[in-house]
């Protein structure tokens, strides 16, 4: 179960253009699964942005020095972010946690590629660990848009069979995209599932390479949320059921995490028109 | 542990439209889906009531994402009445709320008149309903001419149409919309038509630009404003309706955030508050809030919530 909890601030480290922000989390560590994320309040009661910012769960810590811990990485870009950016040690942060869906895990010990881009990459870490804890080979692929940007590469390394790492310009890595490399990571694992955590056009490369390849893919989305926690109803994407209808899920709860295969990523901003309930002339 | 309101030596409860409630603090339409999210963090039975999503006739989609922009001290909102249709709610949600033994007040909204008297109709002799609240002003409709809050006349069909297809004694609610010139001659004329009560407000229309696009940052270009950035124009409203209609029951809302806030719906004349927004921020904040209405009236030795409700008409009345 969810919690609401009024932590502080571990510690704040710049990392690249990000921010690693430890918090205390209570029980929040013990009920973590990966691909959980947490809300994360801006600024106290009295703030005028009201809405809570998701993050994904990068580690945990059950029982450290101040009890149960967890990470998430920031990537400064707006108010919200940068006033996570700026928290200092000790300072106040509420969250509530752990929400969402975690990842799938496959049932067999089968081979699994990871693609992060960018400081999406944070929930794949845990994964790996739960994936090679299961006897899954893990290969790591790592992008964003230049060296800086990427995140997450000396502890994928310890982790992974291999590393792969692509930027835009060619600072780090082979210059391109994910998706350049994901092919032949596909093929030298011989992988049955990638999972991808990422910008919503990295995960639709990703999950029309995997489907080319005939394997599974796990996408967790980013969809801008008010609430984290199935209230709201603003971070809906159309996603195509077990029973072949495309509904409007709500990523918080339904997701974050959907089979790549199940996301009509070229209809997301629209309602395609056999959606479930989708407005037909005459009504508002 | 969910979280359930302190004991209090102070009388919270309240009466609504001939019903009593324990807590004056109800969940705000479409801020609690249908409960079950919120009850992992509250227990849903203990606060006033829970007031369900608006629910149509049929099942809905809603809009296209964006649907919400992050504006100072609130949001604005489009997401369309995305919903399961009244059937499905009924099998689902409202017997889940039933099973949980939660007190539900249920929203309901129609793209027309006979709609409305349709869906209304549909909850009869259900239980657990303790009352219907009759949105006619979701502001996220493609014509303006639907918002039937905008409208005396309109929105008194609706009512006359709602109260058409209920029992006699099923309390009705007209939910009102601030975006009119009169608010009390809306209020009166849906009261004339069958409301036995008001909740108020809804949101505000409004909009956000994109400043990097230059285009309405919500697919549906305008939406509903809400949180603390509205609760004056809230306030002012359950205030002015309070002074004209001495007597009907008024369910108040719009940006309440804590106690404090609560506590001048109560004094304006609200005999119950709803709390939307600010559960997207503290999912607690239905027992929080009950708890901070609670203390501050001990500290000023209050014994009763009744005894400040009304109280800012006081000085009219001497």
């Amino acid at each position: 179960m969810p919690i609401v909890h009024k932590g502080t601030v571990v510690e704040n480290k710049k990392v690249g253009s990000y921010f690693v922000l430890t918090a205390t989390a209570a029980e929040i560590p013990n009920e973590f699964k990966p691909g959980n994320f947490v809300a994360v309040a801006i600024g106290d009661e009295r703030s005028s942005l009201i809405l809570r910012r998701a993050f994904s769960i990068y580690q945990v810590n059950d029982r450290g020095v101040y009890g149960g811990t967890i990470d998430i990485v920031v990537s400064p870009h707006g108010p919200g972010t940068d006033y996570l950016a700026n928290l200092k040690r000790n300072d106040a942060i509420n969250l509530v946690g752990p929400l969402g869906k975690p990842f799938s895990l496959p049932k067999d010990p089968v081979p699994c590629v990871l693609v992060g881009g960018g400081y999406g990459a944070a929930p794949l870490f845990t994964l790996a660990e739960a994936l090679t804890a299961r006897g899954c080979r893990v290969d790591f692929i790592l992008g964003a848009s230049t060296q800086e940007k990427l995140f997450g590469m000396l502890e994928a390394r310890r982790i992974s069979t291999s590393l792969s790492v692509t930027t835009n310009d060619g600072t780090a890595g082979q210059m391109g995209l994910v998706t350049d490399v994901l092919p032949d990571a596909i093929k030298k694992s011989n992988a049955a599932v990638v999972y991808a955590c990422g910008p919503m056009k990295m995960l639709q490369a990703v999950a029309e390479v995997a489907a080319l390849h005939g394997i599974v893919s796990q996408t967790s989305v980013e969809e801008s949320m008010a609430c984290g926690i199935g209230v709201c109803m603003t971070c809906v994407l159309p996603i195509i059921g077990d029973d072949g209808v495309t509904r409007m899920l709500r990523s918080c709860v339904d997701g974050p995490a959907f089979r790549g295969d199940k996301v009509r990523w070229r209809e997301i901003g629209q309602i395609p028109d056999d959606t479930y309930g989708a407005p037909v002339p005459g009504n508002h | 542990m969910k979280r359930v309101p302190q004991k209090t030596s102070v009388d919270m409860s309240t009466s609504v439209a001939k019903l009593n409630f324990l807590s004056p603090v109800f969940t705000a339409s479409g801020c609690a889906a249908a409960g079950k999210e919120l009850d992992q963090f509250i227990d849903i039975t203990s606060i006033g009531a829970v007031v369900t999503k608006s629910v149509m006739l049929n099942p809905r989609s809603g809009r296209a994402t964006p649907r919400m922009a992050e504006t100072p001290s609130g949001m604005l909102n489009g997401i369309g009445l995305q919903g399961p249709g009244i059937d499905d709610f009924i099998e689902n949600d409202l017997q889940w709320l039933q099973q949980k033994g939660a007190r539900t007040i249920v929203s309901i909204a129609g793209n027309n008149v006979e709609e409305f008297g349709k869906v209304a109709d549909k909850l009869r002799d259900i239980p657990g309903v303790v009352g219907i609240e009759v949105n006619i002003s979701c502001p996220n409709v493609e014509n303006r001419g639907q918002v039937f809050a905008c409208d005396p006349l309109s929105a008194a069909d609706v009512i006359y149409s709602v109260r058409r297809n209920v029992s006699a004694n099923m309390p009705l609610f007209a939910k009102l919309s601030p975006d009119v010139t009169d608010i009390t001659a809306i209020a009166k004329s849906v009261v004339k038509a069958g409301a036995d009560g008001l909740s108020v407000i809804n949101t505000l229309l409004g909009m956000v630009i994109d400043t990097d696009t230059f285009l309405p940052r919500l697919s549906g270009k305008t939406g509903g404003l809400s949180g603390p950035a509205i609760r004056p124009v809230a306030v002012r409203c359950v205030y002015q309706i309070r002074k004209v209609l001495p007597d009907i029951p008024i369910i108040g809302m719009g940006g309440i955030r804590n106690g404090r806030d609560a506590i001048e719906f109560f004094a304006a004349g609200a005999n119950a508050i709803s709390v939307g927004t600010t559960v997207f921020n503290d999912p607690e904040a239905c027992v929080r809030i009950h708890d901070e209405v609670a203390e501050i009236l001990q500290e000023k030795s209050i014994k009763s919530l009744s005894e400040i409700i009304n109280a800012a008409h006081r000085e009219d009345i001497s």
